[in-house]
């Protein structure tokens, strides 16, 4: 028993907490933890395979009720013509590309086949995968979750071990609610201070990727912590987290704490009544221990970080919005210019937007809606430039319908169209032409990313609805009344 | 699963740009697929190929039309991005059976390691080595956990589990499986989340 007492007083990371709770075999020197998984998010590109896979064996799904589809990625996001405003409108959209048709319609047989739930178009809580586990309470603090998508780090937001996997995984957490895991290191990155008006969690993710690098944090799982992080709303945090794939780390994370208790509370999958007391006690002790050691740590102060834009063709090539280009450091940044067709020492402003893109797992949320409308409302975007609204779901649309968001960004001459992926991974029609540059909420600027030739230029709802009315890069802290720039460009 | 002899010997294919992401090795446009095989024309296809479909003359590619090249050395970062096992399967399909880097990122480590792709991670100095010597045979050995070219040999790490499963071309999902038991001991005791019931 002393052994015992002595580990219970041992200090513990957050991410040790969690993996504790879930450990169903220990790893060892020559095997892997078996790791149990509490939710699984699937969706229609990274599942077919695995679905095969049970299939030949004669496998069943093992938890179907831990297990639930929806389809987000090659969707198209077209208007629908019979839309009303503020209302679900049930209509199955014609998918013209018969491939992407194809992956929607295995992704049904599939669901229909092995039991699963599928959020269809005809459902109200159909949206991106990353927005309607938190939006539905399936993700919640203290627990293990899993997706077919590099960004499931985001519903690390609510103290939980959320990550990203492939399509055999897929098959084995399917098969058995359960995965072969290494334990990742822990990373601390510590933000002091406050984030200044006009600067969003975004912006703060920018530029913790610029400063530890694209693989700054890889086989690590990041804890963000400290006043700027908790002073975040959920849905700020789920920003956050979102993008820590984006640094290498195998996870994100933030522990629970009042905030996101009273996010969940509520929801359809949340615990109610009696559970829902119990649930809170648990979820409370899900904080890292005041005296523990991480493997690493960094520590930044958040009130020196000014609105950020990428210059080149990874989320770690960022700077602030109003910044010069830097001079090449190495191979890689001479040739992110040469793509981009960026010269050191030339502002950004220097170039035309043609394309604005206001969505993703990132940033297509509510609060993200309403930050880009406060600088769209009253004006009209620039001259030739597009700009695409995707909420992130059929539940952000209505909101932002109700709010009248809709008309904000459609009097200014944006699209609203449905929920989706659509130009973030521009799989489903939805894309940048070749040589286009454009200013996108998404979270990759690599080459091709949104469509082939593209030129990607990841920034913030505030700072990328200030470049679809002024058709520059600026930092939208400069954008006067009268919406003109009121830097020189 | 594909089985993977404890000895490789191959000429390489070298892609020295660093931190080369999913979206490079296969683009997006590609995955609205329900197959996993058949990736091989889409690997790398906006380096190899023009926007009209032509084959680009001079890439490192070319190297593929003399003979089995079973090697790709590749720059700091490897595989960053994407969870998508589609990058794995489109350098699988294009006949790589190894992929040697400074830093290989994790989910694509993990994807590889299910499909029978070694990934090796070697130090700084060896891969500089290796760029030194494009041209040079390269020999690994799986089993020994050892990698020779060009005059020099360079140990690398690889945990038993995944030296296991790389040799021996087993499936991880019969391994798993084989923990029923204690998966379902797990459960009975409530889980991590006796909330949700």
């Amino acid at each position: 028993m002393t052994s015992a007492s002595n580990q219970d007083s041992t200090p513990r990371t957050l991410l040790d907490k969690l993996w504790e709770r879930h450990v169903v075999v220990p790893e060892s020197a020559h095997e892997p933890a078996v790791l149990a998984i509490d939710l699984h998010l699937v969706h229609e590109v990274t599942s077919p395979a695995a679905f095969s896979r049970l299939r030949q064996r004669g496998a069943k799904v093992r938890r179907p009720d831990r297990t639930i589809a929806t389809l987000d990625h090659s969707t198209p996001t077209t208007p629908v013509a019979k839309s009303s405003h503020g209302e679900f409108v049930n209509v199955f959209p014609v998918i013209e590309d018969a491939d992407a048709a194809r992956q929607v319609d295995t992704l049904r047989h599939n669901c229909k086949e092995f039991g699963i739930r599928l959020l269809d178009f005809d459902s109200q809580q159909r949206g991106i995968v990353h927005v309607i586990g938190p939006e539905l309470g399936l993700s919640q603090p203290g627990m293990t979750v899993v997706c077919g998508d590099s960004h499931t780090s985001t519903h690390g937001a609510f103290g939980s071990l959320a990550f990203g996997i492939g399509t055999t995984e897929v098959s084995h957490v399917l098969a058995t609610q359960c995965l072969l895991q290494r334990k990742p290191k822990s990373y601390a990155a510590d933000f002091s201070g406050q984030l200044s008006p006009g600067v969003s969690a975004k912006d703060l993710m920018l530029f913790f990727i610029s400063q530890i690098g694209i693989d700054g944090a890889t086989r690590h799982a990041i804890e963000y912590r400290g006043p700027a992080i908790t002073a975040f709303g959920m849905e700020d945090r789920m920003t956050i987290c979102n993008m820590s794939i984006e640094a290498g780390a195998r996870a994100g994370m933030i522990a629970p704490d009042e905030t996101t208790f009273a996010y969940v509370k509520g929801r359809p999958h949340a615990p109610s009544g009696a559970f829902w007391d119990s649930a809170v006690t648990n979820w409370k002790r899900l904080t890292s221990d005041p005296d523990v050691t991480f493997d690493r740590s960094a520590q930044f102060d958040a009130s020196q970080i000014a609105p950020m834009i990428t210059w080149g063709t990874n989320p770690a090539m960022a700077m602030p919005a109003g910044g010069r280009v830097p001079q090449p450091q190495d191979d890689s940044w001479r040739r992110a210019l040469e793509y981009m067709g960026f010269t050191a020492g030339q502002r950004i402003s220097d170039h035309h937007v043609d394309v604005v893109f206001l969505g993703s797992c990132t940033n297509g949320r509510l609060s993200d809606l309403q930050a880009a409308a406060q600088v769209i409302e009253g004006r009209r975007l620039a001259n030739d430039v597009r700009m695409l609204v995707v909420p992130g779901s059929q539940e952000v649309k209505l909101q932002a319908e109700s709010r009248g968001l809709d008309r904000i960004f459609k009097s200014a001459g944006a699209e609203w169209r449905e929920p989706g992926c659509s130009m973030c991974i521009a799989m489903n029609g939805d894309r940048v032409q070749a040589g286009q540059l454009a200013v996108s909420t998404s979270n990759r600027n690599f080459e091709g990313r949104q469509g082939r030739g593209s030129r990607t230029l990841l920034a913030s709802p505030i700072t990328a609805a200030a470049a679809a009315v002024t058709g520059r890069v600026i930092d939208p802290r400069d954008l006067a009344v009268d919406g003109v720039a009121s830097v020189a460009v | 699963m594909n089985s993977q002899h404890a000895i490789i010997e191959s000429r390489a294919i070298h892609l020295p740009q660093t931190d080369i992401d999913t979206d490079q090795i296969i683009p997006g446009r590609f995955l609205t697929t329900v197959s996993d095989s058949g990736f091989g024309e889409m690997a790398f296809a906006d380096w190899r190929f023009s926007s009209t479909g032509q084959r680009r003359e001079g890439t490192p590619f070319d190297a593929l039309r003399d003979g089995d090249i079973s090697i790709l050395v590749a720059g700091h970062n490897f595989g960053c991005g994407s969870s998508r096992e589609h990058a794995v399967w489109a350098l699988r399909d294009l006949g790589i059976h190894v992929v040697i880097s400074s830093r290989i990122a994790d989910i694509f480590t993990s994807n590889a390691l299910k499909n029978g792709l070694a990934p090796i991670v070697v130090s700084r100095e060896f891969y500089q080595h290796l760029t030194e010597h494009p041209t040079d045979l390269i020999t690994i050995d799986l089993q020994a956990l050892q990698l020779n070219s060009a005059g020099r040999t360079e140990r690398f790490s690889l945990d038993a589990f995944s030296q296991r499963m790389l040799v021996e071309g087993r499936d991880q999902l019969d391994h798993l499986l084989s923990y029923e038991p204690a998966i379902s001991d797990y459960e009975s005791r409530g889980g991590a989340t006796p909330w949700t019931r």
